[in-house]
């Protein structure tokens, strides 16, 4: 399957096969703005199968949700159709109403606070800031 | 000794070198109280008890008084607006407003850090559920430092509910920072240790025998099996009887060991090792006055040269 290169814009590539559709939605591009092409299942040297999103004319995006849900995607800013630029992505250190506490125990469970995480480890791991219990990103709202 | 104003919601709140200085002061409460009966003259501590205490408020409140403050709070939520659903943070709010200092219990986890992000007072936490008890580990450690003198070295076992223990929670987090301590967690695999906990230390050993790891133990740390912590009645009746410390077991035990308890107890320490000399609940209760003495006033900023 062929799709053609864009001129300026932003390529999300190596994104976990079946991710682009979510990664889409938390992103809540405003496709007013430019096209937006989602491929899905592509095939990769590095990972098998991957999901790659292209955004033509689209030149910001939130870093921070991207991380989220997908740290080990790339970002490739492209202007006149080169390759300008390559950004990495990473963990959010903390993050507010992403993860839900699980713990029963948690005053999270009663009192109207926001539930607040702090990266535990390299995986994925965060630390609830109240009870210090563990959740991931994947555990949901 | 620079802690006035702060709050005390987990073990590491303090550093190693603020831990000690609480432990040097409370140790000179201990050798003349007389000189610290009015230290406090005119602060006001609020004591507020969302689950039942006997001695972490009433040695509070025994603190407070002691050192010439008073004291005012309720002890069960039932006699409080809290009973109409009044949230933490306006709870503490209207608390702020009237007191100097608070001490909070209460039965969720983090509670205390929810009050402490509300309150303009200092925040003492008493125990947020099955999470941290910051101040029995106060108690516990300048029990352990009376007797022993010297951390290092020292091999603590910690037997029972390992799982929902605050106090054990709280306590190894502040011990493993002290070097060469070693820890020998004693408990069912149902009531281990959690995670957060465990990644805080690195010489550890996780057992079930209480009688094969009693020889080499220094310090004997006993736990109740809370009932209250329990969802499911038939779990806490399959536990409840998993430990039992009598006379008999103490028999091969080290002549200096160290059995602690924060209590109340139920049945996991025989009453028949209560006049062994190597009891030293009751000592341990008594110290957990003097450092909470300590702990207020430093909190206070009623530091004596």
């Amino acid at each position: 399957m062929e799709i053609n290169s864009i001129e300026n814009g932003l390529v999300i590539d190596h994104l976990r096969a079946g991710s682009g559709l979510r990664v889409l939605e938390y992103l809540d591009i405003d496709t007013e703005r430019g096209s937006v092409a989602l491929i899905m299942n592509v095939s990769s040297n590095k990972h098998g199968k991957k999901d790659i999103i292209k955004l033509e004319n689209i030149e910001s995006i939130d870093i921070n949700v991207l991380g989220l849900i997908d740290h080990n995607a790339t970002i490739i800013h492209i202007r006149n159709g080169k390759i300008i630029h390559k950004t990495k992505l990473s963990l959010p250190k903390k993050v507010a109403n992403v993860i839900r506490c699980k713990n029963p125990r948690c005053i999270t469970s009663i009192e109207n606070v926001p539930h607040i995480f702090h990266l535990a480890d390299n995986t994925g791991k965060y630390r609830c800031e109240y009870c210090d219990n563990f959740g991931r990103i994947n555990d949901g709202k | 000794m620079d802690l006035q104003g702060r709050n005390l919601i987990a073990p590491l709140d303090l550093t190693v070198e603020e831990m000690e200085q609480i432990f040097n002061l409370a140790e000179k409460i201990i050798a003349k109280p007389q000189d610290y009966a009015e230290v406090c003259k005119g602060n006001l501590l609020a004591t507020l008890f969302y689950e039942p205490s006997t001695r972490t408020r009433l040695s509070f409140e025994a603190a407070m008084l002691r050192l010439g403050g008073q004291v005012i709070g309720f002890s069960e939520p039932g006699s409080s607006s809290v009973s109409k659903g009044e949230s933490i943070a306006d709870t503490i709010h209207t608390i702020a407003s009237y007191a100097d200092i608070a001490v909070m219990r209460h039965p969720k986890e983090g509670a205390a850090l929810v009050a402490a992000r509300r309150s303009g007072i200092p925040i003492i936490n008493a125990g947020d559920g099955g999470h941290f008890h910051p101040t029995q580990t106060l108690t516990d450690l300048l029990t352990i430092r009376l007797e022993k003198k010297d951390f290092s070295g020292i091999t603590i076992g910690l037997c029972g509910d390992l799982k929902f223990g605050r106090t054990v929670h709280s306590l190894i987090c502040a011990f493993a920072r002290y070097s060469g301590v070693k820890f020998v967690l004693i408990s069912p695999d149902e009531l281990r240790v959690p995670e957060y906990v465990l990644d805080e230390i690195s010489d550890y050993e996780e057992v079930r025998d209480l009688s094969e790891a009693l020889p080499q133990l220094d310090v004997l740390y006993m736990t109740r099996v809370q009932r209250e912590r329990f969802f499911n009645e038939d779990d806490y009746i399959r536990l409840k009887d998993s430990y039992i410390l009598n006379a008999a077991k103490m028999r091969f035990a080290k002549e200096d060991l160290m059995v602690l308890h924060p209590l109340p107890r139920v049945n996991e320490i025989s009453t028949d090792v209560d006049d062994d000399p190597r009891a030293f609940y009751f000592r341990q209760m008594k110290n957990g006055m003097y450092v909470r003495m300590a702990l207020l006033m430093a909190l206070l900023g009623k530091e004596i040269a």
